[in-house]
């Protein structure tokens, strides 16, 4: 279990955490755990009648819909990226098989949770009508569209969140973010392979200002402005560093619009 | 916390949800958060006096010094790496360690004028753990902080009553994740690890998330001040 390794690396990190704990608290903190590893375990139990289990609102089922369009077509972009001969160098194979495997997971845990509510998969078009004509024979061309695809996934999950905020909601919302962080993870190593292949040179984990492309992807990463204050000039820190710090949603249609490249 | 209740979800409409968003948007665009927050609470001093608990309140503003808490943490952690490299850091981990620091400054930095006079005070840290000189232990280290990060983030979400503040801990999460996919590419190139089997469950293709009193109980140890989540919201 996931939470189980953190903190077990925080201990192996800080060798006398069982000294510095009082017996107590972490009796408790270990009970508490036990707790937390059985809300962890819950969604592969659950999956196959979360919909009869959770009267998760309308608007839930909207969200969830419109993110597994957007997993259907990642886990199709993987599946036939993965599958495509001569495409990925063996050195980055494990990279992207990571990936497919974590959108295969999404799709399948979406199709669980709305059951006879999900929508059916569109027919795709990786090339996007040609503009990325050799998207499974250039491998540039294919890590491009990955991490764009990777980071429109952070966007829209990241835009949907507080379409998640009802009561009856409140586990989908974790599910999302917990997905939307591996998004995050997903866009974050491509990027840096993208830099590292000389593919796209200096692209870094982070989003710089909108300094990227496809443009539609990154417009609207420059802000600076969050809670409502300007943050230009926090901490002595560039412009470059705080639009780095913060990731930006996209709207609904905002992330279809771009969606909508690869769907035939 | 007179806006603690916007976008709230006591109605249960989704459609009131977006309603109120919207609302909201507009409402931001007149008045800032930090404005907002700066009206209510009362003034507390920078610096935590030594042996007092800091509690880290109630409700959102709870759960933003929570942030704000994780904020402190991670940032006084990069502060010292760049002040004192590990032996044969290269340039280009170099530059990504600073870009890492200056980030988490900013986010603490955010926090602390976003809460303004309900902030808490400067937490006092205990790297003792950790060998500021062994690249294994500093970024074994980020990897275990940035990861705590995003589980905690994960977690807070669902607590959280106003909508802007959950917008803002989603932008703040995936900068969070990515770090931890960075460092642990550092850690281990060219491999799966960056979202590896070790931290995204090999069920679902989910991260991590755990409650504030989990998080806050396995970051103590990096703490010379107490932090207690007492009063924090539970559900």
């Amino acid at each position: 279990m996931n939470i189980f390794n953190i903190l077990s690396d925080l201990e192996k990190i800080d060798a006398d955490v069982h000294e510095r704990l009082a017996f107590t608290s972490r009796r408790n903190m270990l009970g508490k755990l036990g707790k937390t590893a059985a809300a962890i375990a819950i969604p592969s139990l659950l999956a196959s009648s979360f919909n009869k289990a959770y009267a998760v609102t309308p608007g839930a089922i909207d969200v969830l819909n419109f993110a597994l369009t957007l997993e259907y077509l990642e886990n199709d972009f993987y599946l036939m990226g993965n599958a495509a001969a001569g495409l990925i160098p063996a050195a980055d194979k494990p990279i992207f098989a990571q990936i497919g495997k974590h959108e295969t997971q999404h799709v399948a845990f979406l199709l669980a949770a709305l059951g006879t509510k999900a929508v059916t998969k569109p027919a795709f078009d990786f090339t996007a009508k040609g503009a990325f004509g050799d998207v499974f024979t250039n491998y540039k061309t294919f890590a491009v569209v990955s991490h764009a695809l990777e980071d429109t996934g952070v966007r829209a999950y990241k835009g949907q969140a507080g379409n998640l905020m009802a009561a009856e909601d409140k586990l989908i919302l974790e599910y999302a973010l917990q997905i939307h962080s591996v998004e995050a993870r997903h866009a974050s190593v491509v990027r840096r392979l993208l830099n590292t292949s000389g593919f796209v040179p200096n692209l870094k984990g982070w989003i710089t200002l909108n300094q990227d492309s496809p443009a539609a992807v990154y417009a609207g990463e420059e802000n600076l402005t969050q809670g409502g204050v300007n943050l230009k000039g926090l901490a002595g820190k560039s412009d470059e560093a705080i639009s780095e710090a913060f990731d930006e949603p996209l709207t609904k249609d905002a992330v279809l619009a771009i969606a909508k490249l690869f769907i035939k | 916390m007179n806006k603690s209740n916007i976008g709230g979800p006591k109605d249960g409409h989704p459609q009131e949800s977006v309603a109120n968003r919207r609302n909201f948007l507009k409402t931001a665009s007149m008045t800032s958060v930090v404005g907002v927050l700066a009206i209510a609470g009362c003034k507390k001093d920078d610096v935590v006096t030594p042996g007092v608990t800091v509690d880290l309140g109630k409700d959102d503003v709870g759960i933003l010094n929570y942030a704000y808490a994780l904020e402190q943490l991670e940032a006084a952690f990069y502060i010292q790496v760049i002040a004192t490299p590990y032996a044969g850091m290269t340039d280009g981990e170099k530059t990504m360690l600073t870009e890492i620091r200056d980030h988490e400054v900013i986010h603490r930095d955010f926090f602390k004028a976003a809460l303004a006079a309900n902030a808490i005070g400067n937490l006092e840290v205990n790297f003792s753990s950790i060998d500021f000189t062994s690249r294994a232990s500093v970024l074994g280290a980020a990897k275990v902080f940035e990861d705590t990060g995003v589980t905690a983030y994960n977690g807070a979400g669902k607590l959280i009553k106003d909508v802007n503040y959950l917008l803002l801990a989603g932008k703040i999460v995936s900068v969070e994740a990515r770090h931890a996919a960075a460092i642990r590419d550092l850690l281990q190139p060219k491999s799966a690890f960056f979202a590896g089997d070790d931290v995204v469950s090999t069920n679902n293709g989910f991260d991590a998330a755990a409650k504030p009193a989990d998080i806050l109980a396995a970051v103590q140890p990096f703490l010379k001040t107490q932090i207690s989540g007492a009063n924090l919201p539970t559900a």
